[in-house]
């Protein structure tokens, strides 16, 4: 069976600065895969060319071993890749339902928004992901950083994300969202659900990861199981650039 | 939906769901009206004066509410009053010379008021268009685009017209100019009549709809608190219009034109404006668009995350194209309005009118920094910048001074809309 994600040799250079150089990474169904590297190491850069936000200069994606043509955020969600931003990516003079269904909004016979019936898929989704979500009718500038960020994870699991690019989900929250957050990878894991998990924590890649990339200035330094590895090991990837002598996968 | 904690004590604006940055605006509205009519001895709040405001207003608010877009996506359009000019030169010259001199349609014809507005929209939905797609996709500032159009559009008209003023207009044309085209007492009341009908409609759907979802409603008193105040406010405003008779003298000479002799003691009102009831569907299509459509929830999307707005799938160079082009096409429609109230097309047609649109929006409260507008803040923020001129004008205040004030005032406003947004925790 081929892999559910295949990144082939992707190069993106910005100026003469090479961003991404020569990476390859790969993800399969019902696996998280922790990208781990510097700021600056490219890791934000690689999986904005799977989301279509970039456009790599070259290299080849493969989705369920079909290459995939990805040129704009459009195409990455025809293949049911969604993506969690860092920055959140979310419109803040909108609601919440507004913001779930941006780009794909519910409309009625008429061609019009279907407000009543997006606002009730909103209420629905949200009660299953975070059940303390009251403020419907706020704009999401007044929501606290964990409520935002429900928002955002909403959105890529309402859609049916079968590929889930997760860049940074934890690092505006607190213990407790943090801890739901985790809660909810775990769970959309066991859905069958490819995960590409972006994070400085190593205690988070370890802990919820199956595998991870590391990159270091654009270049991939290695993929390795987490299990075979140390936190050390992955340190050293990270600080160093060295795989470790055990490596695997 | 269950609640599980009382419900805390509402205000009664609270209770109405009343937007409080209107109803700030309202009030000010109202005492500006007040105080003119008072400093005027009561020649401020006639139906002559209400009348001859209102379609003094109708140009300028029918491009406000284009630029709540343009503003609302973080853009700007300085180009309107050049592109208004050259929307009418276009549709003077089709109406007095290409139509009559090209293609043999003789003038006053019924076919030359439509074709020619046909004209005179394509060109300003062009216009637009083209400066929309320097701006989306070439990403020049539109600040550059529009202020380069400012000078483009207005020596364009200038060329096309030999600076001439031409006219007089079609007669079927000058209908949307105002005293020219308004509809009489009868058909007026029919009007708001139906008016009336729609808006208890919509209030009644828009209840049906929330509750068929579950979702809190306001109580039923309020609902009809609100009907009545939409009600009241409409039928007060077509008595108003209804009020103002046609002077003696100008229906004796209809009555001549047509070789009949007016009755001893007839009189006929005006009635609504044709142009007003242009604007009040321009008014309902755009606030349609703004709330209803994916057109409109991109629009304001784009104005409060861009980045978040292209991810989301959303092509904001189209869209840009998009809003430029609508901007163009109510300029081109303001066009028809400005003309026909002047009977002719003139060199200086709508000098200074993006200053004033631009202002109209902004004391509406249309964020500079994107993401937020109302297109009713828009068409009240209009509606002041008029009333504080003419208001002016009728107490004698001199024009340069007039002038000062309106400058003063839409610097104060936007003062008065950050101190109000800083106090709601809106983001600026």
């Amino acid at each position: 069976m081929s892999a559910l994600v295949e990144m082939r040799n992707i190069s993106l250079a910005f100026g003469g600065v090479k961003a991404v150089d020569d990476v390859s990474v790969d993800l399969n169904a019902g696996e998280v895969v922790g990208l781990l590297g510097h700021n600056g190491a490219g890791k934000s850069t690689l999986i904005k060319v799977l989301s279509g936000a970039y456009q790599a200069d070259s290299g080849e994606i493969y989705i369920n071993g079909e290459k995939a043509e990805i040129t704009n955020p459009r195409d990455a969600r025809a293949y049911n890749i969604e993506t969690i931003y860092q920055t959140l990516a979310l419109a803040d003079n909108l609601d919440t339902a507004s913001n779930l269904f941006l780009g794909r909004e519910l409309t009625t016979a008429t061609g019009l928004l279907d407000e009543g019936a997006m606002e009730a898929e909103a209420r629905k989704i949200m009660a299953r992901l975070n059940p303390n979500f009251e403020k419907f009718a706020a704009p999401v500038s007044a929501l606290s950083g964990g409520q935002r960020q429900s928002v955002a994870i909403a959105r890529a699991v309402y859609f049916n994300a079968r590929i889930l690019i997760m860049d940074e989900p934890t690092a505006a929250l607190g213990p407790q969202e943090t801890q739901m957050v985790a809660e909810l990878i775990t769970q959309l894991k066991s859905e069958g659900i490819g995960i590409f998990l972006i994070s400085h924590d190593i205690h988070d890649v370890m802990t919820l990861c199956d595998r991870a990339s590391v990159m270091k200035n654009g270049k991939l330094v290695g993929s390795v199981n987490v299990a075979d590895v140390t936190d050390d090991d992955l340190l050293g990837m990270i600080i160093l650039g060295k795989k470790p002598a055990s490596s695997a996968a | 939906m269950k609640n599980t904690s009382p419900a805390p004590r509402k205000s009664l604006v609270q209770t109405l769901e009343l937007d409080t940055r209107l109803l700030g605006m309202l009030g000010a509205f109202i005492l500006l009206s007040l105080g003119f009519d008072l400093l005027t001895d009561g020649r401020f709040l006639t139906p002559r004066n209400v009348f001859n405001l209102t379609i003094q207003t109708v140009s300028v608010a029918i491009m406000a509410t284009g630029m709540v877009f343009v503003i609302v996506t973080r853009n700007i359009d300085l180009s309107v009053g050049s592109l208004l000019a050259t929307a009418s030169a276009v549709m003077a010259m089709t109406q007095t010379q290409i139509l009559p001199d090209l293609l043999g349609i003789p003038l006053g014809s019924p076919w030359i008021a439509p074709l020619a507005i046909v004209a005179g929209l394509a060109a300003g939905t062009l216009i637009g268009a083209f400066q929309g797609y320097l701006i989306g996709y070439l990403t020049i500032p539109a600040f550059i685009v529009t202020l380069g159009g400012l000078l483009v559009w207005r020596n364009t008209a200038w060329y096309m017209t030999n600076g001439q003023t031409i006219g007089p207009l079609d007669a079927t044309f000058q209908m949307f100019g105002g005293t020219n085209g308004t509809l009489g007492a009868f058909w007026s009341w029919v009007l708001a009549a139906l008016a009336v009908v729609g808006v208890l409609v919509a209030l009644w759907s828009a209840r049906r709809n929330k509750m068929a979802h579950g979702f809190d409603v306001k109580p039923l008193w309020a609902e009809l608190a609100m009907a009545g105040i939409l009600s009241g406010a409409i039928l007060g405003f077509v008595a108003t219009l209804n009020a103002y008779q046609i002077p003696t003298r100008r229906l004796a000479r209809l009555f001549e034109a047509r070789g009949e002799v007016m009755p001893e003691g007839y009189s006929e009102a005006y009635g609504l404006p044709i142009s007003v009831i242009v604007l009040i569907l321009v008014a309902i299509a755009m606030t349609l668009i703004a709330q209803r459509t994916r057109f409109g929830r991109y629009v304001f999307a784009m104005g409060g995350n861009p980045d978040a707005a292209e991810l989301s799938g959303i092509n904001t160079r189209m869209l840009t194209v998009k809003v430029f082009a609508l901007m163009g096409a109510l300029a081109a429609l303001s066009a028809v309005v400005a003309s026909a109230r002047l009977t002719n097309h003139s060199n200086d047609i709508g000098v200074l009118d993006e200053l004033r649109v631009i202002a109209a929006a902004v004391i509406g409260g249309t964020a500079l920094s994107g993401g937020i507008g109302t297109i009713r803040g828009a068409i009240l923020g209009a509606l002041i910048m008029q009333s504080l001129q003419s208001g002016m004008a009728m107490v004698g205040v001199d024009a340069p001074l007039q002038n000062i004030v309106v400058g003063a005032v839409l610097v104060l406003a936007v003062w008065v809309d950050i101190l109000y947004r800083k106090r709601t925790g809106e983001r600026l």
